[in-house]
């Protein structure tokens, strides 16, 4: 059998074949079907559709409602209503309404996700779980309605590309400026259609908030999948969320990769994307004269405790600049106990942060901070396209949970390193 | 399956917040969410792509998230086809999948122009620029994908498939 990498090997499992190779299109067994109360509803319809509308396997779909929660318009909550509604019919057991929080913040600490799954979600950074080793990849809602019919769906095997990691990157630095510095090398479309492997010795350093903050980003620059192999981080993550028994999948030691890239992060600075594109990354000194308006940190990509530790520990007994809206919303109501507990959200409040209930939030624009026209805002989001997180004239930067508190604190792009050393 | 119809360009990097900003995807209707197709860039595409009915692009069309909302508000805004020189992969599939056909053709927006009168063979994977004279070679559909399309998207393909289960 030829050699194989680990996105192949996972692939040709759930095909029932031997092994796969880049190009094959397989039609394989998923695992697990995750959608949101954004793109559920169209699932819905599309499985509505079929003369006898079915579930294969409801044990296997995940429905979390994120996106617009608590629901703040009557639209909104209708499109909660009809998932709601379609998982008491279907028989949905994993159902996670309003407050439990962000989908991919929901899944792996629910204990869903498990090393040398397929996994697809009705949402692009489904990629996040391939921190775990398992194969994830967003589609659509269609997507997921097949697969929810069949328990099978389309996929095109993807070629790797391998990306090695060196360097040992030490707070204020996290996974965050580790994944915006490989973005601004490979582009936004530099990994189109591949499945991306990150391994070295800074993701082995990593925390496994920093990894899926790292998988996370893989779609930004096109990835189908970002996959890391397993780990004793990874299987003491499983243990505390009840997942044994785990199964890891590695890449032979000879498998073929389109392409491997070595990256070097030892000395990194912050590294900051301007708009309008999440490739346009630049160290964050050339960015300190950069004013903002609002600092928001939160969502898939940024809204877990390493997050709100290092934001707590940089703003604690200081104030955020009065001229800045700074708003904090926790990935997952886990996220937000367990900040609660430490006295984070306590720490933060008195900063004078808006703290919000779990959920997307502002990262799409969708309320609890939208922008205005000629607004500027620094996030912990993956995305600064224009126009996603309001007014198409707001420009959005994006950098890591320590950037956007030393920013807010100071009023302009801010280098964390500054301010802590104080 | 062979298409005809005008083409109307844009450029690289078209990404789905700008095809159907984020504030728009509490709408389900095909229809509604066609009214504001490309708003991102201006609200005059539905008028336009009724005219033309050919989308090209360059790199990266439909980059970002997965937003089946994106095509959706393409097709229902008459868009019959999309020529680019790449896809993102997501925005690929989901077109498939709702039976809009989408094709890779590699040096397109060099080739092509706003206006120019094109033929396009899915089967065959080539495009042919009437106004200039020339034949573009694109990625010719996998017969898989082909089977997709050819039934209006992957719900009908999945309708048939469980037929045959029966
Ligand atoms: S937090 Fe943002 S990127 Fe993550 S799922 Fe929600 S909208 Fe998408």
């Amino acid at each position: 059998m030829p050699p194989q990498t680990m996105a192949e090997k996972i692939l040709a499992r759930a095909a029932g074949l031997p092994y796969v190779e880049p190009g094959d299109f397989v039609e394989a067994e998923v695992d697990r079907v995750m959608v949101n109360d954004l793109t559920g509803p169209l699932t819905v319809e599309a499985l509505r559709k079929l003369s006898r509308p079915r579930v294969a396997h409801p044990e296997r779909l995940i429905i979390v409602l994120d996106h617009q929660t608590p629901a703040d318009s009557v639209h909104s909550a209708r499109l909660h209503k009809i998932l709601r509604e379609f998982a008491s019919e279907f028989h949905v057991e994993n159902f996670y309404d309003v407050g439990w929080g962000v989908c991919h913040q929901v899944l792996p600490e629910e204990g869903h996700v498990a090393p040398g799954m397929l996994v697809v979600g009705a949402d692009s950074h489904t990629c996040t779980y391939g921190a775990f080793g398992a194969f994830a990849t967003g589609v659509g809602s269609t997507d997921a309605a097949a697969a929810l019919a069949l328990g099978k769906l389309w996929f095109k095997v993807p070629e790797s590309m391998k990306i090695e990691v060196k360097g040992v990157p030490r707070l204020p630095l996290t996974g965050k400026d580790v994944i915006l510095h490989i973005i601004g090398k490979v582009g936004e479309d530099g990994a189109n259609y591949r499945s991306v492997e990150f391994t070295g010795e800074a993701i082995s350093a990593l925390s496994m908030d920093s990894r899926m903050t790292i998988s996370n980003m893989a779609v930004e620059m096109g990835a189908k999948a970002g996959l890391m192999e397993v780990d004793e981080k990874t299987l003491e993550f499983l243990r505390q969320v009840g997942v044994g028994g785990a199964k890891p999948v590695k890449s032979d030691p000879e498998a073929s990769y389109v392409e491997t890239l070595e990256v070097d992060v030892g000395g990194l600075e912050p590294q900051v994307a301007a708009p309008p594109s999440p490739a346009n990354v630049k160290p964050v000194s050339e960015l300190s004269s950069v004013e903002v308006d609002q600092a928001f940190l939160g969502s898939c990509t940024n809204g877990r405790l390493e997050d709100l530790r290092i934001a707590a520990r940089i703003l604690k007994g200081r104030k955020v600049a009065s001229r800045v809206r700074f708003i904090v919303i926790p990935a997952s109501r886990r996220i937000y106990e367990q900040a609660l507990e430490e006295g984070l959200i306590q720490t933060l409040v008195k900063a004078g942060a808006v703290v919000g209930p779990p959920t997307c939030g502002p990262c799409l624009g969708g309320h609890l901070g939208v922008l205005a026209e000629d607004e500027v805002c620094i996030s912990t989001t993956n995305r600064n396209f224009t126009g996603r997180m309001g007014s198409p004239k707001a420009e959005i930067y994006l950098a890591s949970a320590a950037t956007v508190a030393a920013s807010a604190l100071t009023g302009r792009i801010t280098d964390p390193r500054e301010v802590m050393a104080e | 399956m062979i298409l005809e119809g005008k083409a109307l360009k844009y450029g690289d990097n078209i990404n789905t917040d700008l095809i159907i900003p984020g504030k728009y995807l509490i709408l389900t209707s095909p229809a509604e969410l066609a009214a504001h197709a490309m708003e991102g860039g201006g609200p005059e595409f539905p008028r336009k792509i009724r005219e033309h009915g050919i989308l090209v692009a360059g790199r990266n069309f439909g980059c970002g998230s997965s937003r089946e909302h994106a095509p959706l508000a393409l097709k229902h805004a008459g868009t019959r086809c999309i020529l680019a020189e790449s896809f993102a992969r997501i925005f690929f599939r989901n077109s498939v999948n709702l039976g809009l056909p989408v094709l890779e053709c590699p040096g397109i927006s060099r080739q092509v122009s706003t206006g120019d009168l094109l033929k396009v063979n899915l089967a065959e994977g080539y495009v042919e620029n009437s106004t200039r004279g020339v034949r573009l070679k694109a990625k010719a559909f996998p017969d898989f994908l082909l089977k997709i399309l050819e039934r209006g998207g992957l719900m009908a393909y999945v309708e048939a498939r469980l037929g045959e289960e029966e």
